[in-house]
């Protein structure tokens, strides 16, 4: 009987109370402890071997970063949605390919050129696995397992075993990689930027909270009103296109590309999203955690070889922060979901 | 219709208007503009239904005064006149009575609309008005087509025949934006919230306040919220998730949502089902307040009490068909349960005396630890026991230890004399247990298996044949009961998800009385589900008494309870505070020990 009292009375009093509070942040510690375990990971590598710190280390990792948080970026949207797109190792395999193979040819075509013939091809593959997904109401899952084979089927029979050497590029492609915009690579820039631009759009526009709703309860999306269909092709494409310019960095990187470039890299770009807190059944999650989940997965590879254990080990270490991730999420959901409803037992 | 064709250059206008950017911004400014001039002809049923109750205004007067009273809320006598007044663009201002409310056009109307899913009839031509600052409530059995109705007014359907207007203009919906922007909220039975996002995204989805560089605006959507949420007195913190809300608190969400895109037709569906007396009271506070601003108000509902309470107007429908719309003053609830459902309901609890025999349940001094304390009580063939009390006092609890699913820390349960295992459903089945859950969705059915799965469900064990289930025999055991009880269904290898409410209750207990039990536990047994078929369930669970079944009933429905049970186990916070037979208990005695006060009889 106590409900009564409770609500009748007009609610001046401030609202939200410790438990809450306790809540907001017990979420916010999600990106907070990726952070944590990488400083820990970093000083832990730094004392062991001092070269860890170098310039030149720091540099590598961020490039090979840059480009799975490219691709992270696009995963994390779709992945957000209730979706998974494993197709992005094979699209950026076509789009690499491509990219290449018309810079060999047309030697004086301006890098805007390459990246957008990236995007272009990226964004046509998303728009496939959109629609599949979408109008031929088959699991994203399904979808994009099959389209994985379809698009590296497609450059494989284009390639036909063939590759594109570094010396038939053109030097601008080639240097493009490590070329340096005050100091900071081209490709951490790219990089920056896009997972910039995606976090912005998923927190502080309509379409980024439409695409959280959409993963959160997809019943109740279509009821809001939200244009389900407009958003969901939106975060397909968004994902191809990320994964399509992902190849043409990869090409300028590593000059030589053949038709199983980016093979299996879609398992490091959903572990990337997964372990960086983006939940598996949509609706939560960031994308600059995911960035952050890329960086970690990235240093733990370089720091395993400076510490000189067996590069084995680090799949098996990969998993573990895969299944560590999604434990910690279900954990903190239970016990906020806890804390929640202490609060309201009045029923 | 002859006023539809006579105008056909108001439509198009309209419909451009309405589906031009739901996203962006739906002020109703121009729609209602448009009223006046529609206010010429109203459509000639509406003029027989208000000639009809003209007669009988007083008898109304009186009625909506008595409910004030009982109700004893403020805004009493005028009740009627307010609304046309809160309207001062109408040139009836002033002199408003309700005669004159009645020739505004209906603020939205459904014309002959037809509505079929394959050889399935939803909906035959039912057309009803629903007026700004009038509560309509819309009455019919579960399956009667009320919630397609309310799927095609929030543009989920599209009608296949007849129209939808609104003020006046026809209006065709291609998805719920368009209804969201042409001013209709929709309250569903089962909340529709995201659970991930905070409470004030989930109020203001689609509809963000903005900066200046289109982002959104995150201080004045949270002081948005706060503001609503001081209107309807909650305290809630308007940025924290909407998961783990209580059922009432995401009901008050959703009427945030409706109140904050300014919704001039609120639909809502069974919004009560799972609320308690005081929050019911509070959401029709805010109901009301709305109804009088000049909203239009569609209600449904299988509480009679709720209609009359709430209800100017009530539209009643039979197998999809339009029965009647009247005055809910003019009609008596016989009156609408009769055109529910076709025929007399002369027994509504028509319990049947039996002489019990022998203790067949037996539970002594069942405790645990902060739900329930020292719970005896012993339950025979052929008995219906009750156990009263408010939501919460343990009842479910009770049940759910005495078979198995929940522990216990002390105590015994004993059936026919032997002890069973704590914490073992499977020892209480095998003892000749059953147990119909509260919740029937989650625990009750498995909603994408086929109906005959789900009635062979807990005995697929004797039914198979080496292991293996063929589905002849699934078949056979499924017919058997699904006619018995008279559940309505296509073919019994749909999936049980597409039933209604009432019918899946019944795929419930023919799940469970197929196994052939001797102690038949039901909780809740006809929440949600409408006259006819509580009337069904519970001659089936007296029927079954009288067969020598021992049952026990969990139920907030007094009526329920005083009419079926042979005796009342009534408990609060966890403790029995009175044992009643048939002829002790009454209304009063009952509700005394549920709160906790002396009975005074």
């Amino acid at each position: 009987m106590t409900v009564t009292s409770n609500r009748s009375a007009p609610t001046d009093a401030p609202l939200g109370n410790p438990a809450q509070k306790r809540a907001g942040n017990l979420l916010k510690t999600r990106e907070l402890g990726i952070v944590l375990a990488l400083a820990i990971l970093v000083a832990y590598t730094a004392i062991d071997n001092p070269r860890f710190l170098s310039g030149q280390s720091i540099r590598d990792n961020l490039l090979n970063t840059a480009i799975l948080a490219v691709m992270a970026t696009g995963q994390a949207v779709v992945v957000i949605t209730r979706n998974i797109d494993l197709s992005v190792g094979s699209v950026l395999g076509l789009s690499a390919f491509t990219v290449a193979t018309m810079m060999s040819n047309n030697q004086d075509l301006p890098m805007i050129v390459a990246i957008l013939a990236g995007l272009a091809v990226g964004a046509v593959a998303g728009l496939l696995n959109g629609v599949l997904v979408r109008y031929g109401k088959v699991p994203a899952l399904v979808v994009t397992l099959g389209t994985l084979y379809i698009y590296r089927g497609i450059t494989y029979s284009w390639a036909g075993g063939s590759q594109v050497n570094a010396d038939e590029l053109p030097r601008h492609f080639l240097t493009f990689a490590n070329d340096n915009l005050l100091g900071i690579p081209w490709l951490v820039l790219i990089a920056l930027i896009v997972v910039g631009a995606g976090s912005l759009m998923m927190r502080n526009y309509r379409v980024g909270r439409e695409l959280y709703a959409m993963g959160s309860s997809p019943a109740a999306a279509e009821l809001a009103g939200i244009k389900v269909a407009r958003n969901l092709l939106g975060a397909f494409v968004l994902s191809g296109a990320l994964a399509g310019l992902a190849g043409v960095l990869y090409a300028a990187r590593f000059g030589t590309v053949d038709a199983a470039a980016g093979n299996g890299y879609e398992l490091n770009v959903v572990a990337a999203v997964v372990v960086g807190g983006v939940a598996v059944f949509g609706g939560s999650g960031t994308v600059w955690g995911a960035a952050l989940g890329a960086l970690l997965l990235t240093v733990i590879g370089s720091a395993l070889a400076v510490l000189d254990i067996n590069q084995f080990w680090q799949q098996a270490i990969v998993g573990a922060l895969i299944i560590l991730a999604i434990c910690a999420d279900r954990l903190v959901a239970v016990r906020i979901g806890r804390s929640l409803r202490k609060r309201d037992a009045h029923v | 219709m002859a006023e539809a064709n006579a105008r056909p250059e108001n439509r198009p206008a309209q419909n451009s208007q309405i589906k031009n950017d739901p996203t962006t911004d739906h002020s109703p400014g121009p729609a209602t503009n448009e009223t006046t001039q529609d206010k010429a002809a109203p459509p000639t049923r509406e003029k027989a239904a208000q000639d009809s109750a003209a007669p009988d205004k007083q008898a109304a007067q009186e009625q909506q005064d008595n409910v004030a009273q009982e109700k004893a809320a403020p805004p009493a006598p005028d009740e009627t006149t307010k609304p046309a007044s809160t309207r001062p663009t109408q040139a009836t201002t002033g002199t408003a009575k309700r005669d004159n409310k009645n020739h505004e056009p209906a603020r939205l109307e459904v014309r002959n609309v037809s509505k079929s899913f394959g050889a399935v009839a939803a909906v035959q031509g039912v057309s009803f008005p629903l007026h700004p600052g009038e509560a309509h409530a819309l009455v019919g059995e579960n399956g009667a087509g009320k919630s397609t109705i309310v799927k095609m007014l929030a543009g989920v359907h599209r009608p296949d025949t007849g129209t939808l207007r609104v003020d006046g203009s026809d209006v065709d919906f291609s998805g719920p934006a368009d209804a969201k922007a042409a001013g209709i909220a929709v309250i569903y039975q089962e909340p529709t919230l995201f659970p991930d996002l905070s409470v004030a995204e989930n109020i203001a989805m689609g509809n963000q306040p903005l900066t200046r560089l289109r982002q959104i605006d995150r201080k004045q959507m949270h002081a948005n919220a706060e503001r609503l949420f001081r209107r309807l007195g909650v305290p809630l913190d308007p940025t924290r998730p909407a998961r783990g809300l209580s059922i009432a608190d995401q009901q008050l969400v959703e009427i945030a949502k409706a109140l904050s895109a300014e919704a001039r037709v609120l639909i809502m569906d069974e919004p009560t089902a799972a609320l308690s007396a005081v929050e019911v009271e509070r959401l029709f506070a805010v109901v009301r307040s709305l109804r009088d601003e000049g909203a239009a108000i569609m209600f449904i509902s299988h509480r009679f009490e709720e209609i009359t309470a709430l209800c100017q107007r009530v539209t009643i429908m039979r197998d999809g068909r339009h029965v009647a719309t009247e005055m809910v003053a003019d009609l008596s609830v016989d009156d609408m349960i009769r055109r529910m459902v076709g025929r007399d309901l002369s027994a509504l609890f028509p319990k049947q005396e039996v002489e019990p025999g022998e203790v067949v349940l037996e539970v002594e001094g069942l405790s645990r630890e902060g739900v329930f304390r020292d719970i005896s009580f012993s339950v025979r063939a052929g008995e219906i026991v009750a156990l009263a009390g408010l939501v919460g006092a343990g009842r479910s609890e009770v049940m759910q230890a005495v078979f198995g699913v929940d522990p216990y820390d002390s105590g015994t349960v004993k059936v026919h004399g032997r002890r069973l295992k704590r914490n073992e459903p499977r020892a209480a089945m095998a003892a000749g247990m059953a147990l119909v859950p509260e919740d029937r969705r989650q625990q009750g059915l498995v909603m994408d298996l086929s109906i005959e799965r789900n009635v062979t469900l807990p005995r697929a064990r004797k039914l198979a044949r080496l292991g293996l289930l063929f589905g002849g025999t699934e078949r056979e055991a499924a017919e058997t009961w699904t006619r018995r009880l008279q559940t309505k269904l296509g073919r019994l290898s749909d999936a049980v998800g597409t039933l209604s409410g009432g019918n899946q209750q019944k795929v419930v207990l023919a799940k469970w009385l197929a196994t052939g039990p001797k102690l038949l536990i039901v909780d809740e047994p006809t929440r949600g589900i409408d006259v006819g078929t509580k009337a069904e369930v519970h001659r089936l669970m007296s029927s079954l008494a009288a067969d020598g079944l021992a049952v026990v009933m969990v139920s907030s429905e007094l009526p329920e309870v005083l009419g079926m049970a042979d005796r009342i186990i009534v408990l609060r916070e966890g403790r029995v505070t009175a044992e009643l037979t048939r002829g002790e208990a009454t209304e009063e005695s009952v509700m005394y020990a549920a709160m906790g006060q002396e009975v005074a009889v």
